[in-house]
């Protein structure tokens, strides 16, 4: 029967524990909420942008850019956005899993896989295969902003523009509730059917300066803001994936801390029942 | 208002809605020069500039948002604003792409000797583990 000072400081030990993985469950919740207003936010302007675009590829059937042009695939491009921190349950495995088979798909498929990774978990996982890292951003925080992206994406897009990728593919963790993340694949480029469904109208714009430099930066920008929804979108799942892992840590640790108690309590038991035997013992020896 | 044409103005960003309503006159920095939009104005798409779009709501309210560049859309009753968070500059964003790629060929770099503080703490704990087991066993022997 071991000591009940050991047990003792066990116990306490356990539920230090608990009471950090409480709180890392509780501040969770709250920047999953706000993770969540800002992927709202940002859904209007994706939105818009492509409105523009279907306006403008539709009023220029003749002009094509390089990214509504589909080529063959010869080098494939992916943007991995993972966690910068761990203890998000399975959420980094699945994204790099999931990346894995696309990347040995593309290779099957005769394709050079180069990649591009957001956040640090990915850095650590990717650097050991050995694949070409193009451009890496870590260090973005619980509020990803535009501008850290950019250069980042101005990378493999440059990268595409000059035909050293034909196709980029753009992997983060999708949100679907709070229980559910799954990772997701999406192509970037070139850009497939844009949904130009809801144009009721057809015009023709007046361009300043012209129309290609103008689709130009608009499809740059779109390019871009799907990537910032992908980080703001894995920040949310990231925070949802911590808030159940620490609430089970929580509960494991609650569940401990009651066995703890009871081998405490019968050690104590077992103890006490001694001392008296060994009192009624000795008082009856005398 | 049947007297004073008023015209729908949006502005977004990628982080978030900044303005949304009608407005008597939108003033934006284009490229090519500042644009004052009246009610009913023709199509046009052109590409911001950073400075400032101004809004006149038809009360003769003014209202002021900072843009670092974007896209302006006029429809006939609708302008929408693209604008961008951050300020670009064709040099602003080179140099934040060669960041980028300076940080991946530094992680590519660092592969062999360089291991972080997470996989150092794996590698104590393991190790430590084997020195309880070598301990155990030797108290058995002993």
């Amino acid at each position: 029967m071991p000591g009940t000072k050991e047990i003792r400081s066990k116990i306490a030990s356990v539920k230090s524990t608990q009471k950090i993985t409480k709180a890392m469950q509780m501040v969770a919740t709250s920047k999953m909420r706000r993770a969540q207003e800002r992927m709202k936010l940002a859904r209007p302007y994706a939105q818009k942008m492509r409105n523009v675009i279907g306006h403008l590829t539709e009023a220029n059937p003749d002009y094509r850019h390089p990214f509504l042009v589909t080529r063959d695939p010869r080098s494939v491009g992916v943007i991995v956005i993972s966690t910068d921190r761990g203890l998000a349950g399975g959420l980094n495995a699945n994204i790099f899993k999931q990346t894995l088979l696309l990347l040995r798909e593309w290779q099957g498929k005769g394709a050079q896989v180069s990649l591009c990774l957001i956040g640090s978990k990915g850095l650590t996982f990717f650097r050991r295969l050995g694949l070409p890292i193009l451009a890496n951003v870590s260090g973005l925080g619980d509020r990803p902003h535009v501008k850290d992206l950019i250069g980042t994406v101005k990378v493999m897009l440059d990268a595409y523009r000059a035909g050293e990728l034909d196709r980029l593919f753009l992997v983060n963790a999708q949100f679907v509730n709070t229980m559910t993340q799954k990772p997701c694949v999406e192509q970037l480029l070139p850009i497939e059917a844009l949904d130009t469904e809801g144009l009721q109208e057809h015009w023709d714009y007046i361009y300043e300066p012209d129309a290609e430099g103008i689709l130009d930066g608009l499809l740059m920008r779109y390019i871009e803001s799907q990537v910032y929804r992908g980080a703001v979108e894995n920040v949310a799942s990231e925070m949802a994936a911590r808030m159940v892992a620490m609430g089970a840590a929580s509960d494991n640790a609650g569940k401990l801390i009651n066995e703890l108690q009871l081998i405490y309590n019968k050690a104590r038991q077992a103890a006490i029942t001694k001392e008296l035997s060994e009192i009624v013992g000795g008082a009856a020896a005398v | 208002m049947a007297d004073a044409p008023t015209i729908q103005v949006d502005i977004v960003s990628a982080e978030g809605e900044l303005f949304s309503g009608p407005a008597a006159m939108v003033f934006a920095p284009a490229k090519e020069g500042d644009l004052g939009i009246y009610p009913r104005h023709a199509p046009l798409l052109t590409l911001l500039k950073a400075g400032e779009v101004r809004v006149q709501t038809p009360d003769g309210e003014e209202h002021h948002f900072f843009v670092g560049g974007g896209a302006l859309e006029v429809q006939p009753t609708k302008v929408t604003v693209l604008a961008d968070t951050a300020l670009r500059a064709r040099d602003i964003d080179e140099a934040a792409a060669l960041a980028a790629k300076q940080r991946a060929e530094e992680a590519l770099k660092d592969k062999a000797g360089h291991i972080t503080i997470a996989e150092a703490q794996a590698e104590l704990v393991r190790a430590m583990a084997q020195l309880k087991l070598i301990e155990r066993l030797r108290k058995l022997r002993g």
